[in-house]
């Protein structure tokens, strides 16, 4: 994963960039398994790995295959990056060890997920139950968050007959607009 | 892309398969790994399959454009609807047990529309996204 992350970087042909970036999600699919996350594992095979490379594709169909700006070194952010990459690692010292019983995150309510929700909910896989039930707000959320994105890019990008606007069209978007998408 | 006949016969052969595991993903979500989002993930790859290899005016026609928007919508309206309908029978706001009359059976009945409006709310958003950028979003 590093290896692709690295080359993902470091190449200026952006169509090399998203297979490789396509890699690396099936990569962290892989460790999702070992880590038996498996419906998270399958959820980034199928987005990370399928459809947002589908996306950057489509998107490099519109713009450009190769990267324009140079790359030069800046300073001041590349501190900043370093610094926060430091307290974020200063931060995982507290952290538990892998798979500590005593967790936090194990003994709050993960018991009771794992010992009530199959008389509560009735649903084998606790993962759903936790999903659509007891965190059904979250799971709203996002999918407010997913319909959100539609309708952005349906705003910026679909634009097909514009009946309020004619002199709108899809096409005379600048390419700047597109690239932020 | 449309005159390599290889790809065509085996698209022809695969999309089918390829919605019906989206389904069982779908629907086995409650027994084994999977659920809304990754079946509506699946069912849209289905249609893109379609949308690459046969054309954007062909798969435009499988699923028009005021169909995604409607689907788009439907789908968050389904889970909120749940929501308002077991705030109404005298719940929380998204709390399944007075769906039905014991608890279990309104927690099933309720994960399963939750489920289905997250599935076609995703699979309406991905098959959106792909024909846009794709260029060909006319009404």
């Amino acid at each position: 994963m590093a290896v692709t992350a690295f080359a993902a970087a470091r190449i200026r042909n952006l169509f090399a960039v998203v297979i490789l970036s396509g890699i690396f999600s099936l990569l962290a699919a892989v460790l999702y398994v070992t880590l038996n996350a498996v419906d998270v594992a399958f959820t980034e095979a199928a987005v990370g790995a399928g459809i947002s490379t589908l996306l950057m594709l489509a998107t490099l169909s519109l713009t450009s295959e190769e990267e324009k700006a140079r790359f030069n070194v800046k300073i001041i952010p590349l501190l900043i990056v370093i610094a926060t990459g430091a307290v974020l690692i200063y931060g995982t010292f507290d952290m538990p060890a892998f798979g500590d019983p005593n967790a936090p995150a194990q003994v709050h309510v993960a018991p009771r997920y794992i010992l009530e929700s199959g008389k509560e909910i009735g649903v084998p896989n606790i993962v759903t139950s936790v999903l659509a039930s007891y965190r059904g707000y979250d799971t709203f959320g996002e999918v407010v968050v997913i319909f959100t994105a539609a309708i952005g890019v349906l705003i910026l990008l679909g634009r097909g007959h514009d009946r309020w606007r004619p002199g709108m069209r899809s096409n005379v978007i600048s390419e700047q607009n597109e690239e932020e998408v | 892309m449309s005159r390599h006949s290889i790809l065509r016969v085996v698209a022809k052969f695969m999309i089918p398969f390829i919605i019906l595991f989206g389904l069982y993903v779908q629907f086995h979500g409650d027994f084994g790994p999977g659920g809304g989002f990754q079946a509506g993930v699946i069912i849209a790859a289905g249609f893109v399959l379609y949308g690459l290899i046969f054309g954007i005016e062909n798969a435009r026609k499988v699923v028009p454009a005021w169909a995604t928007r409607v689907l788009l919508a439907f789908g968050v309206l389904l889970y909120g609807g749940t929501g308002v309908a077991s705030f109404f029978l005298g719940g929380n706001f998204l709390g399944y047990n007075v769906l039905a009359n014991d608890p279990v059976a309104g927690q099933h009945l309720g994960i399963l529309l939750v489920e289905a409006g997250v599935g076609i709310t995703v699979a309406a958003t991905m098959m959106t996204l792909f024909f846009v950028f794709a260029g060909q979003d006319h009404e």
